[in-house]
């Protein structure tokens, strides 16, 4: 099975505290930690697992500039591959229809069974796979958190909708699936196999590589715009409790009295 | 001409889901003086209860009447959406699992933008719509202007508009089966088979009074036992967010959210947990919340009525030091 994975380098949430630089345009970006987007990372290794079961080989691709080769190099040492990076300054500023449309130019160029997307990534929209699948015209799955390969033709995959229940269903390939967190485990990726992969070529394609005709990518493509970053007004909001800890747990244990939450 | 605008209506088993009302709120954000229509598919009897039900609050309801939508598949549902929609309409669609499975692919078959997860409108200017959307779990927030001149799908997160149930409209429903379906279904590429239910676990959360629930914040596996010990100090339940769950250090069944348990404690502490809205889905009947989080500026801090700023595994066990030596 062919297999590809479209992965995003991304501040990583866990490590910063995001704030919005002095006029708004942009987040603050110096000293922060990028690293791959969590839920692509759980796509990678469930293509992985695949891989190891059934035969094949995965791509990981990415949009992005330069520095989005560290996040490709991370998950070839994972076990993907191959690495593909679709970069060119006429891609900047693409909205998510851009992005998808990139890709699919880039797909085009290829070869796939199965490409799987994570479920979303820091902007929180999820939109990529979903758009892709659209775009070209193949079968789309959200929010999947089970796969079965049933033969060359046909998977069986788990949806995770509300309560944590699951939405079984049979899919066509080639298809396009979107994953959930929680699928596997992603394994441990060491600075020794990072530096086994440190030499491999990751080619970089632009427009005429992946020859995109569309006027949809970039910013002037691009349908929805971002303006500014704010940092919203917060309402009511919590009291903060000020103090030594020892203040600080006289009144929290008070509070907690009152309200019951001792037993 | 104005732009139509539309809403389309989640149900289960003839049961309204609580985003139709709230997007009649989402619409009315919008500042387009047009009537709103709900889109409703769906089949049989229920179908018909869940379209009046929403004739009350929409000035017209479309009414998609399929075998093949007992249980909607958004893959056989976008085909059908696509044969009766504007392509310059303006649809709303809740952003959760069905809302994310269905929404992106329908834009693009439209040709119209789509804007994912709006949690605001600031009005339209000059064909474009700006909107609020949150990014980076919540941490900071951003305005967008999205072209709606050939059409928009927006999904909007559930949640953030108050329903609207102060509509008192008589609706007309418009039965648009056979639009729908004069062309015939496509073999559809993606077959469901069934649902699974979540396994049952061995503390059931949702009816907890305590719930001591803890996030990525913890760190380690092997730091879970100061949860544990709170919990048991206070005489509650441990619960936690999904990240939790993934790296497999508690059950599924003890997860909060939108993918988990819907709980409703009278006192919930958050440690630990950023504050995503799919975890604060979760959490009803409004219980007296405490966050614990060492980021001053998490999103958490602005649900929860009580913050303290401290690193959870130096907090949590003299918490629970204190709760003991006063229970004696
Ligand atoms: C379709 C979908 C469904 C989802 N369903 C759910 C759901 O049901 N439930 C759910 O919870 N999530 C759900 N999520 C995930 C959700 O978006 C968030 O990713 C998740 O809730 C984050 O969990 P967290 O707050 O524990 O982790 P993070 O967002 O990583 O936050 C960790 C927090 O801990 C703080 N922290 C770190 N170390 C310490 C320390 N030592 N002391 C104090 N504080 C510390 C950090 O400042 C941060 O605020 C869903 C996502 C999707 C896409």
């Amino acid at each position: 099975m062919e297999i590809l994975v479209c992965i995003k380098r991304v501040p990583d949430t866990a490590e910063n505290e995001i704030e919005v630089n002095r006029d708004g345009s942009d987040i603050e970006r110096d000293d922060l930690v990028y690293s791959v987007n969590e839920w692509d990372n759980y796509a990678v290794e469930e293509a992985i697992q695949i891989r190891d079961k059934v035969g094949g080989s995965i791509t990981v691709v990415s949009v992005g500039d330069e520095d989005a080769e560290e996040v490709l190099r991370r998950e070839m040492a994972m076990g993907a591959d191959k690495g593909i990076l679709l970069s060119d300054n006429a891609f900047e500023g693409s909205d998510g229809e851009g992005v998808a449309t990139i890709l699919k130019a880039g797909i085009e160029k290829g070869n796939y069974d199965l490409i799987l997307t994570g479920a979303q990534a820091d902007d929180g929209a999820g939109q990529i796979g979903g758009m892709l699948a659209a775009m070209l015209d193949w079968p789309y799955a959200s929010l999947v958190n089970i796969i079965d390969i049933v033969d060359d033709k046909t998977i069986k995959v788990g949806r995770e909708i509300a309560g944590g229940n699951q939405e079984m269903n049979e899919m066509d390939l080639p298809c396009v699936l979107s994953i959930q967190t929680g699928i596997n485990e992603p394994r441990y990726v060491g600075i020794r196999g990072i530096r086994k992969v440190a030499s491999m070529e990751i080619p970089m394609l632009g427009v005429k590589d992946i020859e995109l005709l569309s006027e949809s990518v970039g910013k002037s493509g691009a349908k929805v715009k971002r303006l500014d970053y704010f940092v919203p007004e917060l309402g009511e909001g919590a009291e903060i409790l000020e103090g030594s800890t020892d203040e600080i747990i006289d009144k929290l244990t008070e509070l907690l009295k009152a309200k019951g939450g001792i037993k | 001409m104005t732009q139509r605008i539309f809403a389309y209506i989640i149900h289960k088993k003839g049961v309204v889901d609580d985003t139709a009302l709230e997007m009649v709120s989402a619409a009315q954000r919008l500042g387009i003086d047009a009537p709103i229509t709900a889109v409703v598919a769906g089949s049989g009897d229920e179908l018909g209860t869940v379209c009046n039900a929403m004739a009350a609050s929409y000035a017209e309801v479309w009414k998609i009447d399929d075998d093949a939508l007992a249980y909607i598949n958004a893959e056989v549902l976008r085909e059908l959406l696509v044969r009766i929609l504007p392509t310059d309409g303006i649809v709303l669609i809740p952003h959760e699992h069905f809302g994310m499975d269905l929404a992106p692919g329908l834009s693009v078959k439209l040709g119209a933008a789509y804007l994912p997860d709006a949690v605001d409108f600031e009005g339209i200017e000059d064909g474009y719509l700006k909107a609020v959307r949150e990014e980076y779990s919540g941490q900071v927030n951003t305005h967008v202007l999205c072209d709606i001149s050939q059409g928009a799908v927006v999904t909007v997160r559930p949640g953030i508009f108050k329903a609207d149930e102060s509509q008192a409209l008589q609706g007309q429903i418009v039965d648009k089966s056979s639009e729908a379906l004069e062309e015939g279904r496509t073999d559809a590429r993606r077959r469901y088979i069934e649902i699974v239910e979540a396994e049952v676990g061995d503390v059931d959360i949702t009816k907890s009074e305590i719930l001591v629930s803890v996030g990525r914040g913890i760190e380690d596996e092997d730091n879970m036992e100061i949860i544990f010990d709170l919990a048991e100090a206070m005489g509650g339940d441990v619960s936690c967010s999904r990240p939790v769950v993934d790296a497999k250090w508690l059950e599924k069944s003890r997860q909060v959210g939108t993918s988990g348990q819907t709980v409703k404690p009278k006192v919930y502490l958050a440690l630990g947990i950023s504050g995503a809205f799919q975890h604060l889905g979760g959490i009803k009947g409004s219980p007296f919340i405490v966050a614990v989080n060492k980021n001053s500026k998490a999103p958490i801090f602005q649900s929860a009525d009580i913050g303290v700023v401290a690193d959870i595994l130096d907090f949590v066990p003299e918490l629970t030091d204190r709760i003991n030596e006063m229970k004696g």
